[in-house]
């Protein structure tokens, strides 16, 4: 149990895919202009993530080499399109939201990277930890990144505004303030988890 | 250890696993079909309601590829909602176009867009940017956005958004202006807006 418990642990710090791997930049850049369309996207891929690596630690064994690209692509494309549906169905707000990035899901180097680099080798138990770990590692970059540009860029936190309905600096919710904001982070979070 | 990568067990593996997945995809989306629509329909009709005043009735009326609700009080026509669609910054922005029957945008709602979020999806959130199309008379107003000497002031930073947030009204009131039989008077000079160009944010 304890070496399930380490597997997340190490995806929340030692394998942090946003600070560390620096895997899946593409969702990581464009949808943390905010806290919650941040923490929203990093669920999604949780939930993805989690899923994946189960149902393909379950068929690893059986997949031959040639074509477990294309098999792992089918699985995680199904999962992205059930969520999508789901979400359109039961939280359209946030569906609203997020409804352009979650195919991008799909695409997510996360999800293959550890599919291919963890679950076809592992156990389901270990291959879930696996999962929830590195997801809530991104859902916490991701968290972490949208509120600082949020609190810089609209000078709001989860939405509600403390400057009073000022404007905050634009930059930081376009794409430059996303590099610049998300280089410090990288700096801050090595400084403290880098031994 | 992988199965050995044969062409009868590449294919066997490669057909089950697009079987299975289509299966259970097919199996969400007859689930979640429902409720998509009953979503969908109640959002179009919180729309109308907002973008015209009171009504007892409404009807859905589809003319080629634009579709619009008639409201009626009574037997009175109340006024038109009007869906207009537009190509925004991000891809389509479809608005609805509440314009009452003499010729007034009452309001506007976005029903669906894919615009930048903090920057052109402001145009469901700014205050400022949304009351200007609260009772505006086309006659009075030059529907442009400031920088191309109009009365509508954009939105920060989202130039494209709002120009194309105007174009769809202004298609509205085109297709309003086709449809009611007394055409009213459009203002087609610049003159009115130079007063009010100063503002913009930009």
């Amino acid at each position: 149990m304890s070496k399930n418990l380490k597997l997340i642990g190490d995806g929340l710090v030692k394998n942090n895919p946003t600070f560390v791997l620096l895997l899946g930049m593409c969702p990581t850049l464009a949808t943390t202009t905010s806290a919650i369309n941040g923490m929203s996207m990093g669920l999604a891929t949780l939930f993805v993530l989690v899923l994946s690596n189960i149902v393909i630690s379950l068929i690893a064994p059986a997949v031959p080499d040639k074509v477990h690209i294309p098999v792992y692509i089918v699985v995680i494309a199904t999962f992205v399109t059930m969520l999508q549906l789901l979400m359109q169905a039961f939280l359209p707000d946030i569906y609203e939201a997020l409804g352009l990035f979650i195919p991008l899901i799909v695409v997510n180097c996360i999800v293959l990277g550890r599919a291919e680099a963890f679950a076809n080798k592992n156990g389901v138990l270990a291959s879930a930890c696996d999962g929830i770990g590195v997801g809530l590692g991104f859902t916490l970059a991701l968290t972490v990144l949208g509120l600082v540009r949020e609190m810089l860029g609209s000078g709001s936190a989860f939405g509600w505004n403390f400057v009073g309905g000022h404007d905050g600096m634009l930059a930081f919710v376009m794409a430059p303030g996303a590099f610049i904001c998300l280089g410090y982070l990288m700096v801050v979070f090595n400084k403290i988890f880098k031994k | 250890m992988a199965a050995k990568s044969t062409l009868v067990n590449m294919v066997a593996v490669l057909g089950i696993t697009c079987l299975l997945c289509s299966a259970i995809l097919g199996g969400t989306y007859a689930v979640t079909e429902e409720p998509i629509r009953v979503t969908a329909a109640e959002k179009t009709a919180k729309s109308i309601s907002e973008v015209l005043p009171a009504f007892s009735a409404v009807e859905e009326i589809t003319d080629g590829d634009v579709t619009y609700y008639k409201a009626v009080a009574d037997t009175a026509l109340v006024g038109y909602a009007i869906r207009s669609t537009v190509v925004g910054f991000g891809g389509p922005l479809t608005l609805l176009v509440g314009i009452t029957a003499d010729g007034i945008v009452y309001n506007t709602s976005v029903l669906s867009h894919s615009e930048t979020p903090g920057l052109g999806a402001k145009c469901t959130t700014d205050q400022k940017f949304m009351s200007q199309w609260k009772n505006l008379n086309p006659a009075e107003k030059v529907l442009a956005v400031t920088k191309e000497g109009g009365s509508i002031d954009a939105i920060t930073a989202s130039t494209i958004t709002s120009k194309a947030y105007t174009k769809a009204v202004s298609n509205a009131l085109e297709f309003f202006n086709a449809l009611s039989e007394e055409v009213p008077v459009i203002s087609s000079e610049a003159e009115k807006s130079n007063e009010e160009g100063g503002q913009s944010n930009e």
